[in-house]
């Protein structure tokens, strides 16, 4: 923004915050410093049309009205009592709470806002030490494409479709959804709303939406029913833990560590001709954890039960039959590279 | 930081924040606002032209300056920062709701009374449409762990730790100093300085089996910068290597629980990906967990070394079964 935009907008703003009547565009063109350089009327409306929307975008409340019923066109005022934000006093531990609330969004979205808000609590007087360190800083991140549309849908009450595709069983199909809200639990961001198509209340994980999301409706379409709980929704979606169950494997020596910290050592036990160690673990899914089992390759072989013996085996064989459908590699040579940093 | 058009609400708020703070140095009303010195002086300049209608000497904002200090002798009528946004009060008002809702993180009772004021300041109780949960599912053991973190870090202390590295499937004893504790994305990490590795790291807190309180006091070095998790916890770096896979409808979930820099649709359902992997070991163990449902398309080697696990591995399970 050029100096003479910016000291004539702020004079603008002074200028109506000022006055009780509304003042005519014409007025305000003769009064404003700045509006007289302008070349014509054309050329004078126009800037006047932009720094409307230049303060509008701001949030600065613009009135328009008349003064009179004979008045021949509408005039502007600033309303103080609405431009003011209110009276603020913090104590020092809530002004550290706002500051660990500032450095809470790591988002594109929500950063600014968050460091906006800020400013006009700092200008209200309050102190904010954003440089105090807090015991534990949580970071929020908005990483998915789908987040600014859908929180700029919810905020304005709009249907939005999009395609979405669930992972078992596969299928992508596309939605359409009164958007209630987005919701960031354990890590990830959900939009709660009502399905139109199944005609229910619905969560869909951000991070499964492919493509746009468009909107299917005029502002103000959706109406969020009261009391509802949003966080609440998403939470009591997941099934509860199933009960553990016991396995034993056997363990290479000094390998599969990741395994052997949640495992019981009961018996020494050498497998053609490797030694290692018989442990007893406690599983709660069985899919996850055959996954898991397969990953150490040879370092683990389960003993009991069968049937986790079996997931094992279904997993390495199709591994190798991946690999040889590729045409078949030759075996590799020498053991792992193993330069690779420390991924958290 | 501070974009061209940030200037007008910079400007706007200029004049109410001095008014509050007579006398306040300009290097600190700049720190404040997040821009320069020299820039804050030519917004000053700027205020300094602008005021009320006639214009005149008594109209004009006016201001004084003592050696590097600024007090408002004038004020035109504005006193008061312009109230938030909806989308600045929603950031605001969510943040601290979740922090309020999550014990563990801070002092929740100043949150709350904070959030109180905030919402009576900004006239908005119920910030449409986001929220946020924060808290963490933590077992006994993590959170003992959290409390020995929490403890060395109020006391600067060096804290001892037996960590499990997941990449490398290793576990090593470490001394380390603690500089804060950051919960992101559902999960609770340490962040200190690795004496062992000569660095900053992250040490996942449910990772983390056996911990002690020093009595040697924490002296992370100078130049220990905490970590920008601003583009997530795993960042490209030197020495990491690509695999392109193939995943079949079933483990599509590897695209949305790790960093993925390339992801295309194929025919079915399945999905095309490009991942960094630090650890080649760590990459054998995820593919042949992932059985038949995944196609190592690149690197070869990689193919290679999966394959050979896999085969090694049922041998071994061939030679079980026979005996």
């Amino acid at each position: 923004m050029s100096t003479a935009r910016a000291e004539r907008l702020v004079n603008l703003v002074l200028c109506l915050l000022s006055t009780r009547q509304y003042l005519t565009a014409e007025r305000i063109r003769s009064i404003v410093p700045g509006y007289a350089d302008a070349p014509s009327d054309d050329a004078f409306f126009r800037m006047f049309e932009r720094d409307k929307a230049e303060l509008r975008d701001l949030g600065i409340p613009l009135e328009t009205g008349r003064n009179s019923v004979f008045d021949p066109v509408e005039g502007y005022r600033i309303a103080r009592r609405d431009y003011e934000l209110g009276e603020i006093d913090l104590e020092p531990d809530e002004a550290a709470a706002v500051a660990l609330a500032v450095r809470l969004w790591e988002s594109p979205e929500l950063t600014g806002a968050a460091h906006g808000a800020l400013l006009k609590l700092r200008a209200a007087g309050v102190d904010v030490d954003q440089t105090a360190p807090a015991a534990v800083e949580p970071k929020v991140r908005t990483p998915e494409p789908a987040f600014g549309p859908l929180l700029a849908a919810v905020q304005r009450g709009r249907v939005v479709t999009f395609d979405y595709r669930r992972p078992s069983p596969a299928e992508l199909r596309t939605r359409t959804v009164e958007p209630w809200g987005v919701v960031s639990w354990q890590g990830r961001w959900y939009l709660v709303g009502h399905d139109r198509d199944r005609r229910g209340t619905r969560c869909f994980r951000l991070s499964r939406i492919v493509g746009e999301v468009r909107a299917a409706s005029q502002d103000g379409a959706v109406q969020r029913p009261r009391d509802v709980d949003l966080l609440e929704i998403v939470t009591r979606t997941g099934d509860e833990p199933p009960p553990p169950a016991r396995a034993r494997l056997w363990v290479a020596d000094g390998r599969a560590q990741g395994l052997r910290r949640r495992a019981r050592v009961v018996s020494r036990q050498a497998m053609a001709g490797e030694p290692g160690d018989v442990v007893e673990i406690e599983l709660r899914y069985p899919d996850s954890a055959a996954s898991w089992i397969a990953g150490f390759g040879p370092d683990v072989l389960v003993l009991e039960p069968d049937v986790l013996a079996k997931m094992v085996r279904e997993r390495l064989l199709g591994a190798v039959t991946a690999a040889e459908r590729l045409g078949r590699p030759a075996p590799a040579d020498g053991p792992a590279d193993d330069r690779g940093g420390e991924a958290p | 930081m501070s974009r061209p058009t940030d200037r007008l609400p910079r400007l706007l708020a200029l004049v109410p924040y001095l008014l509050a703070r007579p006398g306040i140095p300009i290097e600190e009303a700049a720190a404040d606002f997040g821009v320069s010195p020299a820039q804050l002086r030519k917004d000053l300049e700027l205020l300094w032209m602008c005021g009320l209608p006639g214009y005149g000497p008594g109209d004009l904002i006016d201001l004084s300056f003592e050696g590097d200090t600024v007090t408002v002798t004038f004020d035109a009528g504005m006193r008061r920062p312009l109230r938030l946004t909806a989308a600045e009060a929603t950031a605001l008002l969510v943040a601290l709701r979740a922090l309020a809702d999550t014990p563990g993180v801070t002092d929740t009772a100043a949150v709350q009374r904070a959030l109180a004021k905030v919402e009576a300041a900004v006239g908005q109780a119920q910030p449409a449409g986001v929220v946020v949960g924060l808290s963490v599912r933590d077992s006994e053991a993590t959170a003992r762990v959290r409390e020995a973190a929490r403890d060395a870090l109020a006391h600067g202390r060096a804290l001892h730790i037996r960590y499990y590295t997941a990449s490398r499937d290793e576990i090593t004893d470490r001394t380390v100093d603690p500089m804060r504790l950051l919960l992101v994305e559902g999960r609770s990490y340490l962040e200190a300085w690795c004496r062992s590795a000569e660095g900053v790291r992250l040490f996942r807190l449910d990772r983390v089996d056996d911990v002690r309180v020093l009595d040697e006091p924490a002296a992370p070095p100078p130049g220990a910068e905490p970590t920008d998790v601003s583009e997530g916890l795993f960042r490209p770096a030197p020495g990491q290597r690509t695999a392109q896979l193939v995943l079949a409808p079933d483990v599509r979930w590897v695209a949305e629980y790790y960093p993925v820099e390339e992801a295309t649709e194929l025919p079915g359902g399945r999905l095309r990906i490009r991942m960094r992997y630090a650890d080649s070991s760590w990459m054998v163990r995820l593919l042949l967990g992932l059985g038949g449902e995944v196609v190592v398309e690149e690197p070869a080697e990689l193919a290679e070394q999966v394959h050979a696990q896999a085969v090694e591995a049922l041998r071994r399970a061939d030679h079980l079964a026979a005996r």
